[in-house]
């Protein structure tokens, strides 16, 4: 869509000076004021917005939070105890850093669970939907490395576990394992060095958001019927309308981001954080932070060997498994129909799946034993049998329903239904007869 | 020299092919050291072996030192949990070998050979889990071994994997007894 000729009249001298030198303003103004948006855009399209204002938030006050941070593990549990108690507002600075982590990965779930809703991925999208999968992926491993770096019990054990990971590939595992870590067991190189890169990631996020964008307005954004803009009508200007309801999206969510900030700082965080790293004793009950859950329980699934694979290397295979699975969706999914909304029983497998991935989430969070087990691998079994095979057949066996011909028609439609109301008035009286 | 211009190989694909290699050869030595900084220095190498008094434990009492960052534990048996280990048939173990670091690396991992000779009730292991680091906990579980409660792997009293999600029996060090009361770990 970024295809159209640009419109931006420069209005002043300067404006036109700065023109002919380097087209920043027209960049600004063609990709945030003059571009083109489907009319019919959710309040499901605001999260995107959403999820840039939380890594500004996130680098902005991780950087502060970096000016008093130690990263020794003798000093370094004390210092982020300092931040709480001696630096000026430091509490409330670290709050929304911890509890921004956890609203970050709010917005990117909702924004991911968008896509497989209405079909973002589909082609012309696919590059759009990896970019999307590549900021997921750097996200995890820059929250993971986080929840080192105030050096409490799971801040350890959550290393230790994660970091065990790569010593279940063959042959080289053990040697991977100990360059991650610098030693034989997580230590201070390993605080060190997890704090250079998590102060890396975020940058190299925000690098590939800016790809992302670009893919982005490239193509053009989806919309809830899945059919692509055909005429001008389709379409509004980014501003005023897009911006004003991003904006309010915005402000409703930081509502509930500040809630949790003011009034249940710590409700997503774990009490045994707040012991200091022992490495001689593993706490009682090790879980990951909660936006892990989901992958920690298909990790935990896998209790037994399957030929020479055996269970630890199966665990680690399904858990990355599960993640490579959303890159493969674009290929995964045959139905030529976009939108959930025109597709009944992928619809209905939607929903499923997202239950089958809250469920995931809850069994994640409980020890690993009795009939616990058993679900975890049931429920693996199905989140795995939504990507292979509920996204491929459903498309060759299902019959969509009628697709309107435009954006515009679906949008003019749906009026009609609304104004439809003063029949069912009419029909009323009948039934309360 | 004009007359074989065209005649191939000549000069220049020599001269392309030698310098490419010569930047693939420059590349990979200058990617080593960025790689090499990461694996474990000099000082971490250095805390290779350590010195155990285990005069003060009585059968049913374990300890538990520091090797190289991670727990060893020593651990006097008492005569039921020998009992219990030797009872333990081959084809029920999960992971058949020794993992002993003092014998070859197929030793089957029979009572005995988790242990060292004329020491048979002493167990020194390294009480790491084998499925993801985690540290188990003693004299718990189905076989009154370890328990490793992050993801439920169950040892038996000779510290072999019986149950649940982890691959191997844990480690035995190399060790040996330099008195009666003193083990040499590492």
């Amino acid at each position: 869509m970024s295809e159209g000729h640009s419109t931006y009249t420069p209005k002043t001298g300067l404006g036109r000076w700065f023109d002919a030198r380097m087209p920043l303003p027209r960049l600004v103004y063609d990709s945030f004021v003059a571009y083109p948006v489907p009319r019919n855009l959710n309040y499901a399209w605001t999260f995107g917005g959403i999820l840039s204002i939380m890594l500004v938030a996130q680098i902005l006050t991780g950087i502060v939070l970096a000016m008093h941070y130690t990263a020794d593990t003798n000093l370094a549990f004390g210092s982020v105890e300092k931040i709480m108690r001696d630096v000026n507002s430091g509490w409330l600075l670290r709050y929304m850093h911890s509890n921004g982590a956890s609203f970050f990965f709010v917005a990117v779930y909702i924004h991911i669970f968008r896509g497989l809703y209405y079909g973002s991925y589909k082609a012309p999208r696919e590059l759009l939907w990896i970019l999307g999968c590549i900021i997921y992926l750097l996200m995890m491993a820059t929250g993971f490395m986080g929840y080192v770096l105030p050096w409490g019990q799971m801040s350890f054990w959550g290393a230790t576990v994660i970091t065990g990971f790569f010593s279940a590939i063959p042959l080289v595992g053990d040697w991977i394992q100990q360059l991650l870590l610098g030693g034989f067991a997580v230590d201070n190189p390993t605080l060190n060095r997890f704090f250079a890169l998590h102060y890396l990631l975020p940058f190299m996020i925000a690098g590939v958001v800016v790809l992302h964008i670009w893919a982005l307005h490239v193509v053009g954004q989806s919309n809830p019927t899945g059919i692509e803009v055909k005429s001008k009508t389709d379409t509004v200007a980014f501003t005023p309308y897009a911006t004003i309801k991003d904006a309010f999206g915005m402000i409703v969510f930081l509502f509930f981001f500040a809630y949790f900030v003011f009034y249940l700082p710590n409700y997503l965080g774990h009490p045994d954080n707040y012991i200091v790293a022992n490495p001689l004793k593993t706490p009682a009950h090790i879980v990951p932070e909660w936006y892990f859950l989901p992958f920690y329980a298909i990790l935990r699934a896998i209790t037994f060997n399957v030929g020479p694979i055996n269970s630890k290397l199966g665990g680690v295979l399904c858990m990355f498994g599960a993640i490579v699975m959303l890159f493969l969706v674009p290929w995964l999914d045959t139905s030529k129909v976009r939108s959930a909304v025109y597709r009944p029983w992928y619809k209905l497998f939607f929903w499923l799946f997202v239950a089958d991935a809250i469920l995931l989430g809850w069994l994640g969070s409980q020890p690993a034993e009795g009939s616990y087990v058993f679900m975890a691998q049931m429920a693996t079994l199905f989140y795995f049998a939504f990507f292979l095979i509920a996204l491929p057949v459903l498309g060759l066996i299902e019959t969509p329903r009628r697709l309107p011909n435009s954006i515009t028609e679906a949008v003019l439609e749906k009026n009609k239904g609304g104004s439809g109301h003063p029949a069912g008035a009419t029909a009323a009286p009948e039934t309360k007869g | 020299m004009s007359a074989t211009d065209t005649q191939d190989p000549n000069r220049r694909d020599f001269l392309y092919v030698a310098t490419g290699m010569a930047a693939v050869v420059g590349a990979g030595a200058f990617a080593w050291p960025f790689i090499d900084q990461m694996r474990p220095d000099a000082s971490t190498l250095a805390l290779a072996s350590v010195e155990v008094d285990v005069a003060s434990l009585t059968p049913g009492m374990s300890l538990i030192v520091k090797w190289r960052g991670k727990p060893v534990v020593v651990r006097n048996r008492t005569e039921q949990e020998m009992k219990d280990g030797e009872a333990v048939k081959l084809a029920d173990l999960k992971d058949p070998i020794a993992r002993n670091a003092n014998l070859p690396a197929d030793a089957p991992a029979t009572d005995a050979n988790r242990t060292t000779p004329g020491k048979e009730a002493w167990m020194v292991m390294v009480q790491v889990c084998t499925h993801l680091g985690c540290i188990p906990l003693g004299q718990e579980g189905d076989f009154g071994g370890w328990f490793c409660p992050c993801h439920g792997s169950q040892y038996d009293t000779a510290g072999r994997i019986r149950k649940g999600p982890a691959p191997e029996n844990m480690a035995v060090p190399g060790f040996k007894f330099i008195s009666d009361t003193k083990i040499l770990i590492g």
